[in-house]
């Protein structure tokens, strides 16, 4: 019910704003030493090791995690103020975001210790990439479906099959996949799937590049040919993936890259229509900025829950679902709202570029991370509708 | 000063058997509203924001924003959000707040309110809701030789109130001043000024629709799990969920964004000499954001959360006999009041603007 809806006006703590220009000086200085380029939202893609391990060295990774483990026991809105402000100055972080996201929670709550002391401070370190292996040819948004195989063997497992659309698997040191370990049962059809951390360089496991429409390489696949995995590579418990999936979603699904994702168009687009714009421009702009403003304020609000100690998976799944499909509608208004603006505008050829690469990579930002049907069904769930 | 929940919880039991949507919808005149008004009266909500010195509850800012996002869940046809808000303004020029009902005014940007040497008031007020109702209009008005803003406070008898009412049916008249001697005037506290009342009535008005959309998602679900159609809920259908989900993003972006905007102006306020920032001496952009955004944004979801509720319910929803229309036809209505959401974007985008590209994320980022 909507009574149980709860959007608290959360406001970051000040250390917050001083962390907040701690980490704008840093980015300032590295755009300034030539490190990356704000402007190439595109540029490969993000990928860069040598920003990732400064951003270690700042200690802006795995800021929550315990201290034993290499993390800094910061705050969860901490964590918030460094990831919006990476995103919106186009940084380099796609090394390490997977797993200062994701991966290194689920490690944290479910990795045996020896894997834990080993990992975790290199994720905090800026030096690994994490891949999630999820979807399969036959397996995309129904992930109880997958069927890529670990098979029982002395002192491990044996993995055979298929995963795709890996995003970063070619770069990914560690991967988190979803196997089979058993079959579902007649009234459990989640049941009999278990989550392990694969080490990339194990023998039998190739990555074959997916090229998408943008040109770019971020897809892969995954194959397994009796990969062998130790029996203490297994996270959490054998065939009970489905009771860990989901509590660590909501912190996927309501950060700040979900709604910011084509951010750079809409400054762009203020570029483009100058500092008097027409009654047209001036409206179609307050529009979009409230919505973006509403955006952070939901988004802000969940992150302060979270660290409230509160679950509020709903709210973050209405966060994602409404933030992504914002972002994907702005390169198209921003596009109506400069049709009539004068060819002479100083950064009309940036704004072109940057709004043709949003253009293209718009179809995506519904699809990633659980689509925009997905998203709605938890909603519904949580509505009391199913 | 009462305990935000004892707040609550007096205010919800009051409109529960008072204001009952359903209960309401079933009358055919307007005599429930006298003994409705007395019992709100008697728990001192319509002067919640008034200081108990001048007559009123001494509720906090914050408390009273809370009251009218219940009051929106209840779609109360009374002028609450009204009488708060004239007796907000009073209370900022120090006057003593009558009893009864009262509104306040401008509601527009670009209507002004003359005051003349000799102390009389001229002008006309555009959309003043409820003034057929209330007995007395508190405004803003600009002293004619140029010398700031008066708060005066006018007995809506003096002045020519013009029929009319809102699409949701509730009075909403244009108040015609011709050398009316208002009761009294004070001047208004620097940093006081028509932007101020204005931004008071939008958040208040955000409120109202926030929670007058939770409402309507109540509803919407509470009917997609009754009603059967091809043998099972329509709320088993995919394509209803999923237009209820949308429903529930909308609900939720003006729930975040109207208690974003109430909490920043009770901030602004509470803080020590506290006023609101947004008269051109010492305006604050991230309040103005803060407050046009959430007008804009509840007005935009307002529009859309009302289509999806009245497609789910159907044809009993287009119906005067269910109660679907008294919060839908006061979602149209309230966007409209205390200026739209097409007017405060325009105000917003040219803020933006002016700027530039470099300034729109800190701006965003302040809080």
């Amino acid at each position: 019910m909507s009574s149980a809806l709860t959007f608290d006006p959360i406001r970051l703590p000040p250390e917050c704003d001083r962390l907040r220009e701690e980490v704008r000086a840093f980015l300032d200085e590295e755009i300034a030493a030539g490190t990356y380029d704000p402007q190439e939202p595109g540029n490969d893609h993000g990928f860069s090791p040598a920003f990732s391990r400064k951003v270690g060295a700042k200690g802006w990774i795995g800021m929550t995690w315990p201290k034993q483990y290499g993390g800094h026991e910061r705050s969860f809105l901490e964590r918030y103020v460094v990831t919006e402000e990476f995103r919106v100055a186009n940084a380099p972080v796609r090394l390490h975001f997977v797993a200062d996201r994701q991966s290194g929670p689920v490690l944290l709550k479910y990795a045996n210790e020896r894997i834990k002391q080993d990992v975790l401070p290199r994720i905090c370190r800026g030096e690994v990439c994490f891949a999630i292996g999820m979807s399969e040819p036959g397996s995309g948004s129904d992930l109880f479906a997958a069927s890529t195989r670990a098979s029982k063997t002395k002192g491990g497992w044996h993995i055979n099959g298929t995963k795709v659309w890996t995003s970063n698997a070619h770069h990914a040191d560690y991967l988190i996949g979803l196997f089979r370990t058993s079959p579902a049962t007649k009234d459990n059809r989640r049941h009999g799937l278990t989550q392990f951390v694969v080490d990339m360089k194990t023998p039998g496991i190739t990555v074959n590049p997916i090229y998408q429409m943008t040109g770019q390489h971020d897809f892969n696949e995954v194959v397994f040919q009796d990969a062998f995995m130790p029996d203490d590579h297994v996270l959490g418990e054998v065939d009970g993936a489905w009771k860990q999936a989901t509590s660590e979603l909501a912190y996927e699904r309501s950060g700040p890259e979900r709604f910011l994702e084509t951010f750079y168009v809409l400054q762009e687009l203020v570029r483009v229509l100058g500092t008097n714009p027409d009654l047209r421009g001036a409206e179609g702009l307050g529009r979009l900025v409230a919505q973006v403003h509403a955006l952070r304020r939901m988004s802000v609000s969940v992150a302060g829950m979270l660290h409230a100690g509160k679950e509020p998976v709903v709210e973050a799944a209405i966060v994602k679902d409404v933030g992504t499909i914002w972002e994907q509608a702005l390169p198209h208004r921003a596009r109506e709202l400069a049709a009539f603006v004068e060819e002479g505008a100083s950064n009309r050829a940036t704004f072109e570029e940057q709004l043709r690469f949003a253009t293209l990579i718009a179809p995506k930002l519904t699809i990633q991370g659980g689509t925009t049907e997905i998203l709605r069904g938890i909603i519904a769930r949580g509505l009391g509708l199913r | 000063m009462e305990s935000t929940s004892l707040i609550a919880e007096t205010a919800s039991r009051l409109l529960r058997h008072h204001c009952d949507p359903q209960t309401l919808n079933s009358f055919a005149g307007d005599d429930w509203q006298g003994p409705a008004w007395a019992a709100l009266e008697v728990a001192g909500l319509p002067l919640a924001w008034v200081p108990e010195d001048l007559g009123g509850a001494g509720v906090s800012l914050e408390d009273g924003f809370g009251l009218l996002s219940l009051a929106g869940r209840y779609a109360v046809p009374l002028p609450l959000a009204e009488t708060l808000l004239a007796g907000w303004l009073l209370a900022r020029g120090e006057i003593a707040v009558p009893a009864g009902m009262l509104t306040c005014a401008p509601t527009r940007r670009g209507d002004k309110l003359r005051l003349a040497r000799e102390g009389t008031l001229s002008g006309r007020l555009r959309a003043v809701p409820f003034a057929k109702a209330a007995k007395h209009l508190a405004v803003l008005a600009e002293r004619e030789d140029g010398r700031g803003s008066v708060i005066a406070l006018i007995e809506l008898a003096t002045a020519r109130v013009a029929d009319g009412r809102s699409i949701a049916g509730d009075a909403l008249n244009t108040v015609s001043l011709e050398a009316v001697h208002p009761i009294v005037t004070r001047d208004a506290p620097d940093g006081l000024d028509g932007e101020s009342l204005l931004a008071m009535g939008a958040a208040a008005r955000a409120m109202q629709m926030s929670g007058a959309l939770a409402a309507v998602l109540d509803i919407a679900v509470a009917y997609a799990n009754e009603r059967v159609a091809f043998e099972r809920p329509i709320a088993k259908f995919q394509a209803v969920q999923h237009n209820l989900a949308r429903l529930a993003g909308e609900a939720a972006a003006a729930m975040a964004v109207a208690g974003s905007a109430a909490n920043a102006i009770a901030t602004a306020l509470a803080a020590p000499r506290g006023r609101l920032p947004l008269a051109a001496r010492g305006f604050d952009d991230a309040l103005f954001l803060e407050v046009a955004a959430a007008k804009i944004r509840v007005g935009e979801a307002a529009g859309v959360g009302a289509g999806i509720a009245h497609q789910v319910l159907g044809a009993i929803g287009f119906t005067r006999e269910h109660v679907l229309h008294r919060f839908t036809q006061r979602l149209w209505a309230w966007r409209d009041d205390f200026d739209n959401e097409s007017a405060w974007a325009v105000r917003l985008g040219t803020l933006i603007a002016a700027r530039g590209s470099e300034g729109l994320w800190p701006l965003l980022a302040s809080r």
